[in-house]
């Protein structure tokens, strides 16, 4: 079991170096010269020289590459162009209402979407299923921010009790937090509900036909038992592993949905950065992201391992 | 006994149109995308106004006869700046999607054909897909600077990872089957087989793939303009009038609910097509997941 979890990280780690040589590619595609990308506009010809001999420009391109990856896996991401502290400093003071607003929108998507797909797979072709459906359609094609500003102009300019607008850290003022974050938890769930509902669905779908469902059912099961205790926990693994990949979907939806809400977490940092020029930024939030997204993903991998004595690699 | 008369055989259009009728949410999904796209491309017609005419006396008016969707901050028409943005919009999404399923699918087919090509290619489809597409999309524009191409590319880029992996996971089952080593042991080469005989295979799921990504990428470019880093702003987008309205929202909520809604219908309407598509080409992938 050791040796299991010790071979997921090891196939981790080449995905990691992918992402950061493809960073290393895309900005090196960007028209001009990496240090003045990297500079800013504003930079005097001792700073870009400075960025220069950093990134060893003069040198050949195998050694630039080598140098950069060295600096990016001791975390050394370089410094902001415009605030010039560290990157890696700017993006952890952002990240606990980034973390927050996730944490909430997938709490909300599990407790929703889950029991809505399994109750449409239950229902198969009933009009429960349809509306499920339906909905988890509508969900895939209304952009996050026109959901946002929906909510909006409903909940918030009626009625007085959701801001519509900043971030209050649940752990200085939960009351407050939680009006603060309903309205972006709900914006910022309703593609992924979308996709685990429709996932959660067809999993229950497949797992309803088996034998031990039968069994269970002959054992004389009432019948909401079958459906909850022992079909759901068998169609769990392709709802947990959706949940791990749409871990993408859910940080493209934190950039949009900070960006609306104007919550002051990594996606606001995000379109900062990318407005202002300040590459550094922007080079290690993609970084920043995608390690988050492996290390989830590795994680639902271990877990797997710990938990379901079937897989075995 | 009385002679069995065969049926006539059908025309292919009756054929057709039965198909259609035999999904209807193949039906309703052309229907109304159809109805988008003639909107788009006679916008000029249907909303007289020009887009782009700044009239500063009739700011921020409420939808009426006369301006469906209301006037923004500068008084345009945004009916007509939404058709006209559909133009566009439905482009780029076009164009997006065309470019990753033809890309992938050519790079999914060398991948599926050769051991040592497969391990570095999905190498480094593993590395695009942990970067999240939105958050690519918006690097490479930044980077490159915001026109058509880049903006197309940014996107197919994005997406050619998920057309990569599916082609060759078809590649991968076909290759077995005996009608495939039967043209393998007749000595046809390895581009021929790939092309004549493994890549109709793959047509099916492409179909209903690339009508997904088509909505995908509208969505995208709606995203990049609405954080402003998506075509110039003058250019009337589906993304761009959206972020238009941010400013004054709060006054004019039609300037973000009807372009919201009309974006929002026809991704819709991609989206209903692209899964009666799927039930009716591929009833194997009926219950299996849309992978967003």
């Amino acid at each position: 079991m050791g040796y299991l979890i010790l071979k997921r990280i090891a196939a981790a780690v080449p995905v990691m170096l992918v992402v950061a040589t493809i960073v290393f590619i895309l900005l090196r595609l960007s028209p001009g010269d990496p240090a003045m990308v990297l500079a800013g506009d504003m930079a005097s010809p001792q700073e870009v020289a400075q960025i220069r001999a950093r990134l060893g420009l003069d040198r050949p391109l195998p050694v630039q590459y080598a140098t950069w990856l060295g600096d990016m896996a001791r975390g050394d991401f370089g410094v902001s162009i415009l605030s010039k502290r560290p990157v890696l400093e700017l993006i952890l003071a952002r990240l606990e209402p980034t973390f927050v607003l996730a944490f909430c929108a997938i709490v909300l998507t599990v407790l929703l979407a889950v029991p809505l797909g399994a109750t449409a797979a239950w229902y198969h072709n009933s009009w429960i299923d349809r509306a499920v459906m339906a909905a988890s359609v509508l969900g895939f094609s209304i952009p996050a921010f026109v959901i946002g500003y929906l909510l909006i102009l409903g909940l918030s300019m009626s009625l007085d009790i959701f801001p519509s607008q900043g971030y209050v850290s649940p752990f200085a003022d939960p009351l407050g937090a939680a009006r603060h974050l309903a309205l972006p938890s709900l914006t910022l769930s309703v593609v992924f509900m979308a996709l685990i509902a429709r996932v959660t669905r067809s999993s229950v779908l497949d797992v309803l036909g088996e034998d031990f469902v039968r069994t269970a059912r002959a054992k004389g099961n009432v019948e909401r038992r079958v459906l909850w205790r022992h079909a759901l926990p068998n169609a769990a693994i392709p709802i947990i592993t959706v949940i791990g990949v749409g871990i993408a979907l859910l940080i493209s939806g934190v950039v949009v949905t900070e960006s609306v809400f104007n919550i002051p977490g990594v996606g606001l940092l995000t379109i900062d950065a990318i407005l202002a020029r300040d590459y550094p930024i922007v080079q290690g939030l993609i970084l920043f992201f995608a390690l988050v997204f492996v290390a989830v993903n590795l994680l639902i991998d271990i877990v797997y391992v710990l938990v379901d004595p079937r897989i075995r690699y | 006994m009385t002679a069995i008369t065969p049926p006539a055989p059908p025309s292919r259009l009756l054929a057709a149109a039965h198909a259609v009728h035999r999904n209807r949410a193949v039906a309703i999904g052309a229907v109304l995308l159809l109805a988008v796209v003639l909107l788009s491309l006679f916008a000029a017609s249907v909303a007289s106004a020009d887009p782009g005419q700044i009239r500063p006396r009739l700011r921020l008016r409420a939808p009426d006869w006369a301006y469906p969707f209301g006037t923004d901050a500068l008084g345009r028409d945004i009916f007509a700046r939404v058709l006209h943005g559909g133009q566009v919009s439905l482009l780029v999404g076009l164009l997006s999607a065309a470019a990753a399923t033809l890309v992938g699918t050519l790079v999914g087919l060398v991948a599926g054909s050769s051991r040592l090509l497969d391990a570095i290619v999905m190498r480094a489809v593993d590395g695009l897909m942990a970067i999240p597409s939105l958050l690519l999309a918006i690097a490479i524009v930044a980077l490159v600077g915001p026109n058509l191409f880049s903006i197309v590319a940014a996107i197919a880029i994005s997406e050619v990872p998920r057309v990569v992996r599916l082609v060759r996971g078809v590649v991968l089952t076909v290759r077995e089957e005996p009608y495939v080593r039967a043209a393998e042991g007749l000595g046809i080469p390895t581009p021929l087989v790939l092309l004549r005989h493994i890549l109709p295979s793959c047509i099916a799921p492409l179909v209903v793939q690339t009508t997904h990504m088509f909505a995908a990428s509208i969505l995208i470019e709606a995203a990049l303009g609405f954080l402003g880093v998506g075509f110039p702003p003058e250019l009337p987008t589906w993304g761009n009038v959206l972020a238009e309205g941010r400013a004054v929202f709060q006054r004019a909520p039609w300037t973000i609910v009807f372009p919201g809604l009309f974006l929002g219908l026809s991704v819709l309407a991609v989206n209903i097509l692209g899964d009666g598509l799927r039930d009716r080409l591929d009833p194997r992938l009926a219950r299996t997941a849309k992978a967003a």
